[in-house]
Order: structure tokens, then C-alpha cells, then sequence
């Protein structure tokens, strides 16, 4: 959380020596806050002062990295319209060590299968875990090893014996795997294990009180790479404790949980599971672990994590370019909407179902959809032929006909005069498009 | 060493409101349902009363055109609204049914104000639990129908819209002479909402007869905006602010269906997998992301999400 200048000053030396370039301490005291200088100019700092203003200008959740580009953490706000959400929630699927080596193959290829592309984007699954189910330290470690060779996600090692966590996590280090679990009875040898490989170490405990008394006593250790896991239990109960973590490090700045929290689902049953996870996704889970693997189950939960995920200050806009739906000839019908991403895909959508190849140009609109590009004189029928003529459509189309959206019928008028073409009001809606293509011709 | 829990304090809460009446309250339904009144964030018992969202399934006076994941979970019921409604009651555990009078569409069947009251009484005859009924979307139309339903179901309290900035005066009208609820629906936006609410209340419905519908998207398709709306809503409601204090209604149903993700075939396209459970769970999960920002009736289509939601709820209810 930002220190004021005020803060800060009170840490610095007072000695008012000009030497940090501004004349004096309470001037160079402000320049910090506003992050227009680095509290290394100034000579005079004393140790103590520096881990203060360091430890107080810290994060409140700190950003811990694992694996293949994995990001958790880092959260300052308790509200997406606060501000937003930075670090979509990590989704790792387990694999135990318990299943033969066919079943481990065949559950990762699953794994490695879960690849989706809609409305433009791509989600891909992040992570894979292998759990120490069966208890045997070198099947562990084989089975970590075919895992890590079967595949470039990111890896999470669990096990509660630290012997065979360090034999496997050892020649994975370079993957840089997150490994655990680290509870009351083994966590200096985990931690250590952690510190030794410099890979980041999930912390278990069940509930707040216990959690608390752990992350004290690893962070004693000397080590700070934690994520920590309030244990797996009711929806009702998880959802408060997650809450609780969330509140505590933003709200309260209690550095004990300032770290990821991660979380295992309780439900077998997949439907079951991924609505318990989805909780988790919205509030405050910065990695959940899975244990279904179904394109049908991961996708929808993929999406409720990019959705909430999305800063509400940047739209998600498509390109504006003229796009072609099925076999477009240059008798195809042109639709007219607006570039952003959710307008687009609901139009490009139901233009797909009315089985009419047809094209579709987004306006650029800045990423605002049709009422709200109207209002703020983003969707002129000056803007609208202009962007036809760029894209070349009275070359590309032998007819002179536009479809225009409903809500902007108000325009037919303007955009007829100034571009000769025949404006046709298609529907305000897109879910009436289907209805109203069969009005064409 | 012990955690001291963060609890927020809160000055308001979330108004109550009753659906549906009995017979001595001057209806005919068998039990009456009650939303709101919480006085927490979602599920968050640790901080107040939390009080459970319902489920309304979906209804209409004429065949659906849905997708067959979703038909081939019914019965042949699809002819009788009394029938599907209790099927939805019966075997899927509907907390109360949304009754969308589609055949009144202009465009479509366009059935009279006269027969659309007939397939209320009908439902109602059907079923014990409080009606929601909404007209077909076409707003002239609707005026008429909304009119002879209230009428033809007088003192049953039903929730019926939906009211817009536009259209409000009918129907707040016909819910203050014909004892019922009132849908106010805003598009996404807490002001136009706040301000329909006051306006709805200044021709004399109380607050406690009026519930929010704030217009949702789908998983997908912009669900976050109602995500965050919502949100926002439940903070300014429990920081008492009465004009925004009345239970969410969300038809999750409706959008979580007309997504493709809901009615591809995985054939079509295989990188989705299987569209039944796809669909269950995008339907679910579009309650599910609602119900985190205070969703009090949840309307949906597909039996199978109905299952797991309610599964879910029972779990966020259990303390
Ligand atoms: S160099 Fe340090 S001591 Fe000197 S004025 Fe700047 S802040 Fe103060």
C-alpha cells in the first residue's frame, strides 16, 4: 500500500543537505510517494528506515511466480470496481501418483488438451499437480519426472513427506515448480527444501488462527516465496476464510497474510466441483486445483475467471476490419455494429445462425457498445461511411445495402444522403437478427 | 496466536420482500416466499442475517424453441403450462415459476390479453408456489396483457414486469390496485435504477413491493458488468441506501441459454467438449458468479443446473 509523503518523511534523516537533488528532506519525501524518486539518492537513509518504508510500500498481497510464466497474487483491492483484478485466478489440475503410468499419460494428455478459443480470446489450463497419493517417495519422483516431460505447464509438487518432495523437486528446480505442502509437523524441512531449490512453498493449515501461527514460524526461517492454503472444507466456511485472507492483507495490512492463497476443491462430483470452484473465482482464490480434467467442465469456469478478471476501464475491442461469415459472395447482406468484443460476438453469433453468409464491420466505437457510442457521438453516420469506404466495401459488394442496428435508426436519414447507399434498421438487439434476416430480400 | 476477524459494519440492509399470498392473506398460493433482508455481503454469515436466493424456472404459454439439452430433460409438458410448471415444482424443486407469456407476441401467436390471463389462472390452478409473469417483450402489447393478468389475479401477489423507465406507470399501477410485486428493470446502470425506483415508489407502491432486475449478461458475454453493478448496489443498499435496497432478480435462465457455448454441439466445435454439461454449467456458473453479488432470485431453464445451484446454495446457506 503507498506510504504518504508525511510517512515517509518521518523515516528520512531530516538533515535537509540538498544532496538528493530536491533542497530538502520533506520536498524529496513527497517525490517518493509520488514515485518520481528512489530512496536510494539519498546517502544518508539508515538501514532501519529503509527496511521500514520497504516492508510499509510492499504490496499487500505479494506476487509470487512459479513455474511457466505463473503470476498469483499481487491483488490491492477487495472490489473489481474499485479499481480491478490483476492476476487471473491460477487453474491447476491434479494428477495423482497413485494411477499407472498409462492413466498418468492419458490424464495429461487430457490436461495438455485443454486449449479454447471463443469470442477471440484463447484460455489455456496453467497448471498441472502431482500429489504423493501413494505414498511412495520414488514413485513420486517418477511420476513428477513423466509429468514435467509430458508437458510445459506450470508444476505444483505435493507431498507431505519431505524426503520425497526434495527428491522430486530436486531435477525439476530449472521448471521452477511451487511446492507443498508445508504444515505445522514438517515446515522447516519444506521451507528449507524451498529455500534450497528457490521455488515458492505453499503453507497448510486449517483455519485462520492455525494458518497465522504457521506463516510466523516459516517466515522465521528466512524464507518469503509463500502461498498459503486454509485447508479444504465447506463453501460456506472457505468462502469466509478466503474472504478473511483477502480483508486482512488490504484492509488491515497484516503482513502474516500478505501471500496468495490457494485452494483445493472438496467435491468429487465434476459439476459439483467446478461450482464450488467458481465461488473460489470470485472470491479472492489466486490458484484453485481441480481434479476434473473435461473440456466441457474447465471451459465455463475459464471463462468466469477472464470475464471477472477483465479491467473495467479497458472494454476488450475486436479490430475493426470487414469480417466475412461463411461463404460471403458480393451479393452478401453487411452488418454494421460497433468493435466492442461483446457486441461483436453476440452479433457475429446469431449472423452465423441465420446460415446467410454475410459480412460484418465493428466501427470503431473505442471498445463502447451501440447505445453508449451513440450517446458519446462515437457512431456518426459520417464515422460509419468512412469506415465502410477504408475497408473497400462499395468495391467488395455488387449491392448498395447496410444494415444498420436498431438503436441507431436515428441515423438512417444522414448516412443515406451522405453515402447514396439503401440504410436498412436491423434490430436492436442481436438476438433479433435471425427473425429479421428472414425479412431480407 | 488468534486471528481478530475483519467484520464490516453496515448502517442498512437489504429490504424484505413477500411473493405470492395464501389463502388468508387473500390468495391462493400454498406457501408464500420470502426474499431479501440480509444484512451481509453474500453468504458471508459471519456478518448478519443472509438470506437464501430462490430459484424461479421458466414457463411460457407456448412451446419453447430451446435446444434439446434442455427439452429432453422435460416431460412431455411443453403443451400444458400448468403441467410444465409442475414438473418444474415437482421434480425439480422450483422455488417459485417465472410464467413468460410469450404467445402474446405480435410477431408471433399473438395471443389476447384475455387468453394470456387464462394461462395464469391455469399455472396458478397448477402449482402452490408464488407466480412471476412477465409479457412478451413488445412493449404496446404488454401494457394490455400486464393489465388483464393483474386484474385476473387479483390479491395473489405476483411479481409481475417487467417495469422500465418507459413503461413503468402501467404497470406500477396495476400492481397497486391488484395487490402485487413489481419487476423494475434498469440496463446496467445503478442511477437509471435508483431513479426508477423512486419513481415507482412516488406513484405510491411501497418499497418493500418492487424488486430490482439490473439486466444481466451471460458468462461470457459481459457478465462482469452485471457483476460489478450489482456489487456496488448490495454496498450502497447496506450502506442504506434505500432506493437501491431491494432484492436482485436475474434471468440467468434467458442468458446463459442464448450464448452459442450453450447450443454448440461439441461436433461442431470439439475444442468445448460436451454440450450437456457445458450447458448445465454455463447456466450454472452464470448464477453462480451472481449470486457472489447478492442474486436473490435466480431464473433458469435447465433442470441439471438447477440441481447443482441448489446443491450449491444449500452448501453457501450451511454454517
Ligand atoms: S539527501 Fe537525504 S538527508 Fe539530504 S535532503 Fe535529501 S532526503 Fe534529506
Amino acid at each position: 500500500m503507498a506510504l504518504t509523503g508525511l510517512e515517509i518523511y518521518k523515516q528520512l534523516p531530516k538533515k535537509n543537505c540538498g544532496e538528493c537533488g530536491v533542497p530538502t528532506c520533506l520536498a524529496f519525501a513527497m517525490a517518493l510517494a509520488a514515485g518520481k524518486a528512489a530512496l536510494d539518492t539519498c546517502p544518508y537513509v539508515t538501514d532501519a528506515a529503509r527496511e521500514n518504508l520497504e516492508s510499509a510500500s510492499a504490496p499487500p498481497i505479494k506476487a509470487i511466480k512459479f513455474g511457466n510464466g505463473s503470476v498469483m497474487g499481487d491483488e490491492t483491492v477487495m472490489y473489481r470496481h474499485d479499481k480491478t483484478f490483476y492476476h487471473e485466478t491460477t487453474i491447476i489440475i491434479q494428477v495423482s501418483d497413485a494411477l499407472t503410468d498409462d492413466e498418468v499419460s492419458a490424464k495429461l494428455a487430457e490436461i495438455n488438451g485443454l486449449e479454447f478459443d471463443r469470442v477471440g480470446l484463447h484460455y489455456s489450463v496453467e497448471g498441472v499437480a502431482v500429489v504423493n497419493e501413494s505414498g511412495d517417495a520414488a514413485r513420486f519422483a517418477k511420476v513428477a519426472a513423466a509429468v514435467a516431460a509430458g508437458t510445459e505447464k506450470s508444476l505444483l509438487l505435493i507431498s507431505n513427506n519431505p524426503e520425497a518432495l526434495k527428491a522430486a523437486v530436486a531435477p525439476l528446480a530449472a521448471r521452477k515448480p511451487l511446492i507443498g505442502e508445508a504444515n505445522a509437523d514438517n515446515y522447516e524441512a519444506v521451507v528449507n527444501i524451498g529455500k534450497e531449490n528457490s521455488v515458492p512453498v505453499i503453507l497448510k493449515a486449517d483455519g485462520l488462527d492455525a494458518l497465522s501461527d504457521l506463516v510466523e514460524k516459516a517466515v522465521a526461517l528466512g524464507y518469503k516465496e509463500f502461498v498459503l492454503d486454509p485447508g479444504t472444507k465447506g463453501t460456506a466456511q472457505q468462502l469466509a476464510d478466503l474472504t478473511q485472507l483477502r480483508r486482512l492483507s488490504i484492509k488491515k495490512k497484516f503482513r502474516t497474510f500478505g501471500y496468495p492463497v490457494i485452494v483445493f476443491t472438496n467435491h468429487e462430483n465434476p459439476l459439483d466441483e467446478i461450482m464450488e470452484a467458481s465461488v473460489y473465482v470470485c472470491k479472492y482464490a489466486s490458484a484453485i486445483v481441480l481434479k476434473t480434467s473435461a473440456k466441457a467442465h474447465l471451459l465455463p469456469l475459464m471463462a468466469l475467471k477472464q470475464n471477472l478478471y477483465t479491467d473495467p476501464q479497458k472494454p476488450i475491442q475486436v479490430e475493426e476490419k470487414l469480417y466475412a461469415i461463411g461463404e460471403v459472395t458480393e451479393d452478401s447482406p453487411l452488418y454494421i455494429t460497433t468493435n466492442f468484443s461483446l457486441t461483436y460476438y453476440s452479433v457475429e453469433g446469431e449472423v452465423e445462425s441465420t446460415k446467410i453468409p454475410s459480412y460484418i464491420i465493428p466501427v470503431n466505437t473505442e471498445g463502447t457498445s451501440v447505445l453508449t457510442a451513440y450517446a458519446a457521438g462515437k457512431y456518426e453516420p459520417e464515422l460509419i461511411w468512412e469506415t465502410m469506404q477504408k475497408l473497400g466495401v462499395p468495391d467488395i459488394l455488387k449491392h448498395k445495402n447496410v444494415i444498420i442496428p436498431g438503436y441507431v435508426a436515428v441515423v438512417t436519414a444522414k448516412l443515406k444522403e451522405i453515402s447514396g447507399w439503401n440504410v436498412i434498421v436491423g434490430p436492436r438487439e442481436s438476438s433479433g437478427i435471425v427473425a429479421f434476416a428472414k425479412t431480407l430480400k | 496466536m488468534s486471528v481478530a476477524i475483519v467484520k464490516e459494519r453496515f448502517s442498512g440492509k437489504i429490504g424484505e420482500v413477500i411473493l405470492g399470498a395464501t389463502s388468508e392473506q387473500g390468495g391462493t398460493r400454498t406457501s408464500t416466499v420470502t426474499i431479501g433482508g440480509d444484512a451481509a455481503l453474500p453468504f458471508l454469515h459471519f456478518e448478519g442475517k443472509v438470506n437464501r436466493p430462490v430459484i424461479a424456472m421458466e414457463v411460457n404459454d407456448i412451446p419453447p424453441t430451446w435446444n434439446e439439452t434442455l427439452t429432453k430433460q422435460y416431460g412431455d409438458v411443453f403443451n400444458s403450462p400448468g403441467a410444465w410448471a409442475k414438473q418444474c415444482v415437482d421434480d425439480f424443486g422450483a422455488d417459485l415459476i417465472y410464467l413468460k407469456l410469450t404467445g402474446a407476441d405480435p410477431d408471433g401467436e399473438n395471443r389476447s390479453p384475455e387468453d394470456c390471463a387464462r394461462v395464469v389462472k391455469e399455472v396458478l390452478a397448477a402449482v402452490g408456489v408464488p407466480l412471476i409473469v412477465v409479457g412478451c417483450g413488445d412493449s404496446t402489447k404488454d401494457n394490455e396483457v400486464i393489465a388483464a393478468v393483474a386484474e385476473a389475479a387479483t390479491g395473489e401477489n405476483l411479481l409481475i414486469g417487467v417495469a422500465e423507465q418507459e413503461t413503468y406507470k402501467t404497470y406500477a399501477a396495476a400492481a397497486m390496485v391488484h395487490k402485487h410485486t413489481l419487476i423494475a428493470q434498469s440496463p446496467l446502470d445503478i442511477n437509471i435504477c435508483k431513479q426508477l425506483n423512486i419513481l415507482i415508489n412516488e406513484m405510491g407502491l411501497p418499497l418493500n413491493k418492487i424488486v430490482i432486475d439490473p439486466l444481466i449478461a451471460g458468462l461470457g458475454f459481459g457478465i462482469e458488468y452485471a457483476y460489478s453493478i450489482m456489487e456496488r448496489a448490495r454496498l450502497g443498499a447496506l450502506g442504506n441506501d434505500k432506493m437501491l435496497a431491494m432484492p436482485m432478480f436475474c434471468s440467468v435462465g434467458y442468458e446463459a441459454n442464448r450464448t452459442k457455448e450453450s447450443n454448440s454441439s461439441a461436433d461442431e466445435n470439439p475444442q468445448w467438449g460436451d454440450l450437456d454439461d457445458r450447458a448445465v454449467l454455463w447456466e450454472s456458473l452464470t448464477a453462480s458468479g451472481l449470486m457472489q453479488v447478492g442474486a436473490s432470485i435466480i431464473m433458469m431453464r435447465n433442470p441439471a443446473a438447477v440441481k447443482v445451484v441448489k446443491k450449491n446454495i444449500d452448501e453457501l446457506m450451511s454454517v
